[in-house]
């Protein structure tokens, strides 16, 4: 096997066929790229549900004089009935704590998680914080009885399960997810076409030299080689490109999610390395394929 | 070293056989011709030994492989003991007759150092010395034809198949074309050449086959081209 050889004719090849290269190049890279954000969030996703889920309450908000919330029917609770509901809550099956929260507790909270929001926070005024009880459940998933319970007891303005509230996002992430996981295979299928095509021009633009090397008794892949290199090549390099957009998505979109919204934890740099890994591998191997494919019905071996 | 038994073969879509139970034997070193008028099945013939078409049935043996047993994998490695030669030379227009030569070389894998020993000496062979940096377009026919039989005979094949190779070539150049066929088969290689140039054939007195509707019509040892023509 000759190296030299089978890289000259893969860059006679790669020339004569600049536009179809570029074309293969552009698709694999924005093809590939879509596959790797879509692993990334869905990467995402799990690492913050990992994060979220044992941390998940049930937040009993409590009606403050004024409170225009049907349940509280415009009076606001005494310290003396919120102790008795503590108990109360407490004594109910499943409830594993419920701690107390007052006005300047939940007005420090929101600081903490608005901080990136310096609007936000100057406007508020620890006299909007509502109090509440953080319920803490002993099984997270069996919350509907116990926010149904709770509810009903007044002087509790309105409940919320904190899952409702995450999941919502969760949903948006995943959506966003497989709307790229969905671009992604289409413009693989693109690809795929692109490199059989480009495949099927080479193979006619060379058919006198690998005419010749048939008949000579060339091995077929040593015919094939360069025809299979060509779209080796031109996946390689849109995997490139698509992991240089993968990393410009994770400094850019991952890392300032965290600015936006209350993510702590974005992916890591081995999480994008991989991910990276995974498409360039995805890239290249159905460059091969779609290169295979063709060659079987164009070039006759 | 070719060995034909019951061969027929009968082209997708078409009803008459190329090639009606052919029966022939050619023995190393032999030189043959194929005569017969166009369609006659000459070229069927040499294509089958190539393993470049398959026999609806029959049996055929080259080099002492039986071709139907032969894998799609092995055939290479039996092209490669078979040189050919066509009436359109099959040259690479962007490579000097140095590098066209080298090429049948080059794409089985042999290695440089080999190729340079073996290259001129080839070229030297096919009367092309002085000539080896030309490109096939500043070359007359019957070079291009010595250089496509250079090509074929480079690697030592035990068979050289020549189908038509003066079809394009004036009678004189001819004369030239057949002197090298002949050289090439005093090296012990079969020589197996499809013509219609009744007058090659007359002046060689070589072994005659002629085919007509698929069918072997005559087998001559010292033959003629054919009272008929």
């Amino acid at each position: 096997m000759r190296a030299n050889f089978i890289f000259s004719e893969v860059w006679i090849g790669l020339r004569r066929n600049l536009t179809m290269t570029v074309a293969v190049i552009i698709t694999v890279a924005v093809g590939m790229a879509m596959l790797g954000v879509g692993l990334m969030i869905n990467s995402q996703v799990k690492l913050l549900q990992d994060y979220w889920y044992d941390k998940v309450e049930i937040s009993a908000f409590l009606c403050s004089s004024g409170n225009a919330m049907p349940s509280c029917k415009g009076k606001g609770i005494s310290p003396g009935q919120t102790t008795a509901l503590k108990t109360e809550i407490e004594a109910m099956a499943g409830v594993e704590s419920a701690s107390f929260e007052n006005q300047a507790q939940a007005y420090e909270n929101f600081k903490a998680n608005y901080g990136s929001n310096p609007a936000l926070v100057q406007v508020a005024r620890a006299e909007d914080m509502p109090e509440s009880f953080r319920i803490k459940l002993k099984d997270p998933d069996n919350f509907a009885p116990i926010i149904d319970q709770v509810s009903k007891k007044p002087g509790v303005a309105q409940v919320i399960h904190q899952k409702d509230l995450i999941g919502k996002f969760f949903d948006f992430l995943e959506k966003l997810r497989s709307y790229a996981l969905g671009v992604a295979l289409v413009l693989v299928l693109a690809a795929a076409l692109l490199i059989g095509n480009t495949v099927r021009l080479s193979a006619f633009n060379r058919r006198r030299e690998t005419g010749i090397m048939r008949l000579v008794g060339a091995s077929n892949l040593y015919i094939q080689l360069p025809f299979v290199m060509e779209g080796v090549i031109a996946g390689l390099i849109g995997g490139v490109f698509a992991a240089v957009m993968l990393i410009v998505t994770k400094v850019f979109i991952f890392e300032s999610l965290t600015e936006y919204v209350a993510i702590n934890n974005p992916i890591g740099w081995d999480d994008v390395a991989q991910h990276i890994l995974l498409t360039m591998l995805i890239g290249v191997v159905i460059c091969i394929l779609a290169s295979f494919v063709t060659l079987r019905r164009y070039l006759r071996v | 070293m070719i060995h034909f038994e019951n061969v027929t073969k009968v082209y997708a879509n078409q009803n008459r056989p190329a090639l009606d139970h052919v029966s022939v034997d050619v023995d190393k070193g032999e030189f043959v011709f194929l005569v017969g008028p166009s369609g006659s099945g000459k070229s069927t013939f040499l294509r089958l030994i190539l393993k470049e078409e398959r026999p609806n049935s029959g049996a055929i043996h080259v080099a002492g492989k039986d071709l139907a047993r032969l894998s799609n994998f092995k055939v290479p490695h039996l092209r490669r003991r078979i040189g050919c030669v066509f009436q359109d030379f099959r040259l690479l227009p962007n490579k000097n007759v140095y590098e066209n030569v080298a090429f049948a070389l080059e794409v089985i894998g042999k290695p440089r150092r080999f190729i340079r020993k073996v290259v001129p000496e080839v070229v030297e062979l096919v009367g092309l010395e002085g000539k080896a940096h030309r490109m096939p377009d500043e070359l007359s026919g019957g070079e291009q034809q010595r250089v496509a039989m250079a090509r074929a005979f480079v690697n030592r094949p035990m068979i050289l198949l020549a189908d038509e190779p003066t079809g394009n070539i004036d009678p004189a150049t001819s004369i030239g074309i057949m002197k090298v066929l002949d050289r090439i088969n005093r090296t012990g290689t079969t020589v197996v050449m499809a013509t219609h140039d009744a007058a090659i054939v007359d002046s060689m007195r070589k072994r005659v086959v002629e085919l007509e509707d698929g069918k072997i019509v005559r087998d001559q040892s010292r033959g003629v081209y054919g009272q008929a023509y």
